[in-house]
């Protein structure tokens, strides 16, 4: 047919097909990602609203007498500071008899374990206290925290509450008398871990993970560019060199699981280094962190445009020089976003440091990279498998922190890309 | 290490010498792996003077431009046979070291590709990092000096702290030339210098090249026959590897000695 039209025709029949089958693309697009912002929304909020109780804290304000017939000076640090928090406590509560001994045991429980030590470290740091009257703030125990945070029922029948009808009356009481407060709970980044889940906090796990990623940024940064620069700028292209740059990607794939094997029986076992210690923590991690930053780096000496390389080799700038002088610097961005993105990683890994053993019970936080410590991510797996009630909020409050530390990485890593992106 | 260079005289007065050959280059071969890009180039490039190499694409015209300050030598695969004499010392001799055969050797490449730092230290960088200058004053000075003779500094010289990818495609090339120049090379080789160049830019940077060739040796390479013409006072020819005709640009455009140069000047192949 010699139609004139019979091209645009054609065209136009098609451009039908055509337009549709784009529209199917970008459907199926912003379903993938409605997909996947709806999966991170769930995260959140499940988060949320598990994990929000713990950034508060029941705590109860009273007047302690310091009754130096439970307290002596001779006899600090030692005294009857429990005692002494009881029967203060007793003053504020109707129809109690301290005399009887299974209601001061009641009334003993309201306290956190750890309220005695507080009274005790006030008055050990200063004596003159004794016999005087001091207003004291410390923590409740979990169950009263919990009780107060809405997560005990009052209507559950009572031999199936963790707290009976006596001892919510008394909590009641105490509410009443507007000694309870819920302030911020600044413990759980300044307390180390604890037994008692009122007073356990992430200030270990923290600090810990700091030295770790210290270490393991002092260790695979600059090894990693080292051996980018190598590969990249220096390293004959031969079998060698590909044999190398495969087994570096692979290396990269490696289960993290493995590396924490290979830590356990070279860094432990062999060179002796302690165990737990955030030390070998660093080391596992960089050895992970490595592979991530050497192709980061690549990537980014590649994307450096090859004139500026002649530019510099041709005014008789050395290898070296054009390397160090204006390879490297442009680079530089690309470098430290993979740079980031790979130590986010190493925060977030785990498994290697369970076969470490940073997931110990360390109620202190460590005071160096040789002292046992553990990491934000086994913190978090060492209170998941923790029965008390307060532990589960605590768990998802400690995700939420990490996954604060995450995206501020994150955030920085994204900073850093578009303020030196340049162009060419 | 010193090679047997000799000093150049910049001084004006010193051109008595001007037929005298800079470099010469015999039986040279290139070879990016098994294929050959050159076969058996002989020719004596002389001082003081422009020097085009014209002919087609991929006729090895940049290839044999690049042997000469042994930029070559960063293409792994690439084997360079042959001699090539800087002032009758041999560059591929092992004992040159590159680095210092480029010092000689400037070179300003197709696209302007200046450094992305400032104006200032775009021309300072050879003179630093070869230890030109004793101190600051005297580096200010190389770099004045070196931007003036690229007929750049009126433009440029209430912003030498800007940066050098900020001024327009002309200005960036001559930049690029201030930078090579501000080394005191010997010889200056130009790849095409002007082919991302507008008009006004080429005819700007053509000036510069005859000034420039009464103090160096400037070899150009270049796709445009009548750029040839007008800058060089050599021109060879290059065709399929081969260098085909070489002499006089008078000559080789007004009576060429190969068929294949009439016919590429004449516009039949190319």
């Amino acid at each position: 047919m010699n139609n004139p039209s019979s091209t645009i025709d054609l065209v136009r029949a098609s451009l039908v097909r055509r337009k549709r089958k784009e529209r199917v693309l970008r459907g199926l697009g912003l379903s993938a990602i409605c997909f996947a912002f709806l999966m991170l929304a769930t995260l959140i909020v499940s988060l949320v609203t598990s994990g929000y109780s713990a950034f508060v804290q029941t705590h109860i304000t009273l007047d302690v007498y310091v009754d130096p017939d439970e307290i002596r000076e001779s006899r600090l640090p030692r005294g009857g500071f429990d005692d002494a928090l009881t029967a203060s406590l007793g003053t504020y509560l109707a129809d109690v008899d301290l005399s009887d001994r299974a209601t001061t045991k009641v009334i003993e429980k309201i306290f956190s374990n750890g309220a005695q030590f507080s009274l005790r470290d006030l008055v050990v740091a200063e004596p003159s206290l004794i016999g005087q009257t001091i207003e004291l703030t410390v923590p409740v125990s979990d169950p009263y925290d919990q009780l107060h945070k809405g997560n005990i029922d009052r209507n559950t029948p009572e031999e199936n509450r963790r707290l009976n009808d006596l001892q919510i009356g008394y909590f009641t009481q105490l509410v009443e008398a507007e000694l309870i407060t819920k302030p911020l709970n600044w413990g759980l980044i300044t307390n180390a871990d604890s037994r008692f889940p009122e007073l356990a906090g992430l200030k270990g796990a923290l600090v810990g993970s700091a030295w770790a990623l210290l270490v393991c940024f002092l260790i695979s940064f600059p090894l990693g560019i080292g051996a980018a620069i190598y590969l990249e700028e220096f390293a004959p292209k031969n079998r060698f060199s590909n044999l190398i740059e495969v087994n570096i990607n692979n290396l990269a794939a490696v289960p993290s699981v493995v590396f924490g094997l290979l830590a356990l029986s070279v860094f432990i076992g062999w060179f002796g280094l302690p165990r737990s210690a955030p030390l070998v923590g660093g080391l596992t991690l960089a050895l992970m962190t490595m592979p991530t930053i050497i192709i980061a780096t690549r990537a980014a000496l590649k994307s450096v445009p090859p004139s500026i390389r002649e530019a510099a080799l041709g005014l008789g700038a050395s290898p070296q020089q054009t390397v160090f002088g204006h390879v490297l610097p442009l680079a530089m961005p690309g470098i430290l976003t993979g740079t980031i993105i790979g130590l986010a990683q190493a925060l977030g890994e785990t498994a290697p440091l369970l076969l470490i053993g940073m997931n110990a019970f360390i109620t202190s936080a460590p005071d160096g990279p040789l002292s046992s410590a553990t990491a934000l991510p086994t913190q978090i797996f060492i209170w998941a498998d923790s029965p008390e009630r307060g532990f589960a909020s605590r768990t998802s409050a400690a995700i939420l922190v990490l996954l604060g530390f995450l995206v501020t990485m994150n955030a920085i890593a994204i900073f850093l890309r578009s303020k030196f992106e340049r162009k060419w | 290490m010193q090679t047997a260079a000799t000093p150049i005289d910049n001084s004006p007065g010193a051109a008595s010498s001007s037929t005298a050959t800079k470099i010469k280059a015999q039986n040279v071969d290139v070879f990016y792996g098994d294929m050959q890009a050159l076969y058996d180039v002989s020719v004596d490039i002389p001082d003081r003077m422009v020097t085009a190499f014209i002919g087609p694409s991929g006729c090895g015209k940049s290839t044999f431009l690049r042997c000469i300050n042994r930029m070559n030598d960063t293409i792994a695969t690439c084997r360079v046979t042959g001699d090539i004499t800087l002032d009758g010392a041999d560059i591929y001799d092992p004992n040159i070291d590159p680095v210092q055969l480029r010092a000689r050797v400037g070179m300003v490449f197709q696209k302007p590709n200046p450094f992305p730092k400032s104006i200032f230290d775009n021309v300072a960088y050879g003179p630093r990092i070869h230890g030109l200058a004793r101190d600051r004053a005297e580096l200010d000075e190389i770099v004045e000096k070196a931007l003036r003779r690229a007929a750049l500094w009126d433009e440029v010289k209430d912003r030498l702290n800007t940066p050098g990818t900020g001024l327009s495609g002309g200005q960036q090339q001559r930049l690029c030339i201030a930078r090579a120049i501000a080394t005191r090379p010997e010889v200056l080789l130009m790849d095409e210098p002007c082919s991302a160049l507008d008009p006004i830019a080429t005819a700007q940077i053509e000036e510069l090249i005859q000034d420039l060739s009464s103090r160096f040796s400037v070899v150009i390479v270049t796709h445009s026959m009548q750029q040839a013409a007008r800058v060089s006072q050599r021109t060879a020819f290059f065709h399929l590897g081969n260098l085909v005709e070489f002499g006089n640009t008078d000559d080789i455009f007004t009576r060429p000695s190969d068929s294949r140069t009439e016919a590429y000047i004449t516009g039949r192949i190319g």
